[in-house]
């Protein structure tokens, strides 16, 4: 009993938790406009080059494959060291916001990117044949005919995806950008307690715990389909 | 020299740096070894667990499953290695790091293989059982190469995806790649060691992220 309240009383202050609630419901909101701003913007990015590479034509294959896998390659963290510290020596200096949604956007872009191009590569070409041969313009072609079928063959990637985009809004913490995690840290350092801390991590659990078990149900029924 | 080659590929800052950012490079490595060892061993396990059907056990799997699936990797390490010592439990920044990646990889991985293990076929499990084997051996005999097979491609990855979180070790002074290639950085008010940084991370990612490319084409065809 001794050793457990010890522990709540670590853990989960209620009186820490009430002092620095403020601070941390700031951070959690702009946790929220952090991946609000930049989950669509990736999606648009990485469904274009999937778009782009549909149109099958070699030089621009190859330019965008090496797109999709430079991005993927990078630690999305990498990325943004390198635009938020690094650019400001060629003279342009990215608030931390602007600096973190495209440091996310750009690695985003390529995971994106993969998933829809590994959609719209598994439909028959059959369809696309079928469509012009009824005289449907190809970008008709490609956003009425392919990409709703390719949409849904890749739902589990692409949701498992947006889940990982909204973790990734974390790293925001390391440039400064004061969101939940930031946030927490700030007031651990006020409470001298981690109160702040396991608060901030059960608001990311709250928040994103819905839309992990629809993902994993999503990816299981993949797996069953594909057996 | 232009300002691009002078700030980010200076290449007396690269010789003077480089050695430094090279035993990160090896750090880095390290903690993605561990991680990937530590991660899809613990998750083949908790599998294995599950298969068993304990209830106890399935509850408790399935809550470490959720957590470590859900939270933030960020948030996982920052709270092992600034929470944790409150509880009298102090990690180093490598401990902290690889046990923080580890968790999360464990947790992924279990749930993959779990759905693997749940892909074979039931007749695979009757036939063996007609055969007069015993539950340890039809799962590791017949149904875990199997279901081994289809977790695969999504393991390779998931294990990609969080063996990339190595370079968040920094955010708990772990000296790998990127946390040496920043205080280099720092010290030479020149990025050049970033720049090395990032090429080390393309050489070490880049086959990976193609490999699995490869590997998914391997995996089983949806009609």
């Amino acid at each position: 009993m001794e050793a457990l309240q010890l522990f709540l009383d670590n853990f989960a202050d209620w009186d820490s938790f009430v002092r620095i609630w403020p601070l941390l419901w700031q951070g959690f909101q702009l946790t929220v406009l952090l991946s609000v701003v930049t989950l669509p913007i990736a999606i648009v990015v990485g469904l274009t080059i999937a778009v782009l590479y549909s149109f099958h034509n070699k030089v621009a294959k190859v330019v965008l494959l090496i797109w999709i896998d430079l991005f993927r390659s990078f630690p999305v963290l990498v990325l943004l060291i390198l635009i938020f510290y690094g650019l400001p020596f060629l003279g342009l200096k990215l608030p931390s916001f602007a600096a973190c949604v495209l440091a996310i956007v750009l690695n985003n872009s390529g995971y994106y990117g993969e998933i829809f191009r590994a959609g719209i590569e598994s439909i028959p070409p059959g369809q696309r044949e079928a469509a012009r041969a009824l005289g449907l313009h190809p970008l008709q072609i490609i956003f009425l005919v392919i990409l709703p079928q390719a949409i849904a063959r890749v739902a589990a990637p692409l949701a498992s995806n947006s889940l990982e985009l909204v973790k990734t809004t974390s790293i925001a913490a390391l440039v400064a950008l004061p969101e939940l995690l930031r946030s927490a840290r700030v007031a651990q350092e006020q409470t001298y307690n981690p109160t702040p801390l396991t608060a901030a991590a059960v608001i990311f659990f709250a928040l994103l715990w819905p839309f992990a078990r629809w993902v994993a149900r999503l990816e299981r029924d993949m797996l069953m389909r594909q057996r | 020299m232009g300002p691009l080659a002078d700030n980010f590929f200076n290449r007396q800052i690269l010789v003077q740096y480089g050695p430094s950012i090279l035993g990160g490079f090896w750090v880095t490595v390290e903690v993605a070894l561990l991680t990937i060892v530590v991660g899809v061993a613990t998750g083949l396990a908790l599998a294995i667990v599950r298969a068993m059907k304990v209830r106890a056990a399935d509850i408790a799997i399935t809550v470490f499953v959720d957590i470590f699936r859900t939270l933030p990797q960020l948030v996982v390490i920052v709270f092992i290695y600034f929470g944790l010592p409150y509880a009298d439990i102090q990690l180093s920044p490598f401990a902290a790091t690889v046990v923080a990646l580890g968790a999360v990889l464990a947790a992924f991985s279990a749930e993959i293989f779990w759905a693997a293990i749940q892909a074979v076929p039931v007749g695979q499990w009757d036939a063996a059982r007609s055969l007069g084997l015993g539950f340890f051996r039809i799962l590791f005999m017949v149904i875990l190469p199997q279901a081994i097979r289809i977790a695969v491609p999504l393991l390779t990855n998931r294990a990609i995806a969080i063996t990339k979180g190595t370079a968040l070790g920094t955010a708990v002074a772990l000296p790998e790649l990127l946390g040496r290639a920043q205080s280099a950085m720092a010290i030479a008010a020149n990025p050049s060691p970033l720049t090395l940084a990032a090429a080390l991370y393309l050489l070490f990612f880049v086959p990976l992220v193609v490999a699995s490319r490869w590997l998914e084409g391997l995996g089983p065809k949806r009609h």
